[in-house]
């Protein structure tokens, strides 16, 4: 980490959860980031801040977790059909209704991890004769590195299977939803960087939901909480932006108007919830030679018609909704573990399953 | 999948908009720089291969400052 942007001082980590204790406070926030969950794992300021008053839980923040399993479906379909399939690491394990990217993999069909989008274009460029999909999933944080790799006339060999969501619309539905009460929202920081402050206005004007932007040190967290603290204290709800060395209001205004030229929204489902109005991202007309399900529509077809069922047992979408922890879920540790995952969340590293697993279970 | 990593551009290819970004642990690896304005010295922040922010020395630095005093006004 470069030092200048690590921010260390354990004095004042002290003084704010002193606040924060002095505040006396019973209040229950939600974070939308496997980031956030992992600080906040780590270095035990989950049962720290309980000890304060406050309960903070992971809603439907991790892009893998969230993917349904029509469009792990769609990519093992394309494999099949002798695609080569391009995916970041962190998909390849997630189980669809049965199967896994892994597990095709192993049966001997081309599947390949990429780091990024531009090396799912190197391996199209490299196989001239050969279809090469790219899974796009992500938030608003990487839907902007699909959009400029389309601008920059990727071959058209190249296509994408978009699956890009966004989280304003994701945090609306969850407050209308009504299932889970919360008293704060902290919101994620690198997706802010790309979007702003600005789009989560609506909720605290609408919700009346105090929000804060922060960043990842342990430092940011507390210092996030702390904030929706005093918002409370003094009856407000604002979005405040504690991330301010990188999170501008206005965001990242070039890779905004990337998104804006590049793809609009569309209604899609997200993995334990139903279809989110506006949620999605999907590529324009003018990009459609670059859509896998256009361009493969026919391949496609079976897939769009079936209904898709959650692995037997699995709870992933009462926690991605934030009703559950991990330990309410009689398969976590148990039939469910990182070598032998059931459910998504226990897939991902930024699924809040895995992080439980990996910081106090093992 | 939204981590991010901060790293300072060493190296800037402009044609191809690609820089060299030193991770400050002995790792320098190539980034898409196409979503930033950059210079050689500038720190971003590296996702999936892309620099998706500049990120501002000036406030990093005044940043602990800042909560110092925003804790203290809390108090009155």
């Amino acid at each position: 980490m470069i030092r200048v942007f690590s921010l260390k001082d354990k004095k004042l980590v002290n003084d704010i959860v002193l606040k924060i204790k002095e505040a006396n406070v019973k209040l229950k926030f939600m974070h939308v980031c496997g980031t956030h969950q992992d600080t906040l794992v780590k270095h035990g300021l989950d049962s720290l801040l309980k000890k304060c008053g406050i309960e903070i839980g992971q809603g439907p923040g991790c892009p893998v977790c969230v993917t349904t399993p029509k469009e792990i479906e769609e990519m093992l379909v394309l494999a099949r059909s002798g695609k080569i399939v391009t995916s970041f690491g962190d998909m390849m394990n997630v189980p669809g209704e049965r199967f896994s990217l892994r597990s095709i993999k192993e049966d001997g069909h081309d599947v390949r991890m990429v780091y990024g989008i531009e090396d799912a274009v190197k391996i199209a460029e490299e196989n001239p004769g050969e279809d090469v999909v790219f899974m796009a999933v992500g938030f608003e944080t990487t839907a902007p590195t699909t959009g400029s790799v389309l601008y920059s006339n990727p071959p058209n060999n190249f296509s994408i299977l978009c699956c890009h969501r966004t989280i304003p619309q994701a945090l609306k539905a969850i407050i209308e939803m009504g299932e889970v009460k919360f008293d704060g929202l902290i919101e994620p920081g690198h997706v802010s960087t790309i979007i702003g402050t600005k789009p989560y206005e609506y909720l605290s004007k609408n919700y009346k939901i105090p929000q804060v932007v922060a960043g990842f040190e342990p430092i940011d967290i507390l210092m996030g909480c702390w904030m929706l603290v005093e918002q409370i204290k003094n009856n407000k709800a604002l979005v405040q932006n504690e991330y301010k060395r990188v999170v501008h209001p206005d965001g990242n205004i070039k890779a905004k108007e990337i998104l804006k030229d590049v793809f609009e929204p569309c209604d899609i489902k997200w993995r334990g919830f139903p279809v989110i109005k506006d949620s999605g991202l999907k590529l324009k007309n003018k990009f459609q030679d670059f859509d896998a399900r256009k361009k493969f529509e026919y391949i496609l077809a079976d897939v769009q018609n079936k209904k898709f069922s959650e692995p037997e047992g699995c709870r992933c979408g009462e926690l991605l909704r934030g009703l559950l922890t991990p330990f309410d879920c009689p398969l976590f540790g148990q039939a469910c573990t990182p070598e032998t995952p059931v459910g998504p969340c226990m897939v991902s590293v930024e699924g809040s399953c895995n992080i439980e697993y990996r910081y106090k279970e093992k | 999948m939204c981590l991010a990593i901060p790293g300072k551009i060493v190296e800037i290819d402009t044609k191809n908009q690609h820089a060299t970004i030193d991770y400050g642990d002995g790792t320098k690896r190539k980034a898409n720089v196409s979503l930033v304005d950059v210079k050689k010295g500038d720190f971003v922040l590296v996702h999936a291969g892309f620099a998706i922010e500049v990120l501002d020395k000036k406030e990093a630095m005044k940043t602990l400052d800042l909560f110092r005093e925003m804790l203290s006004l809390g108090e009155e």
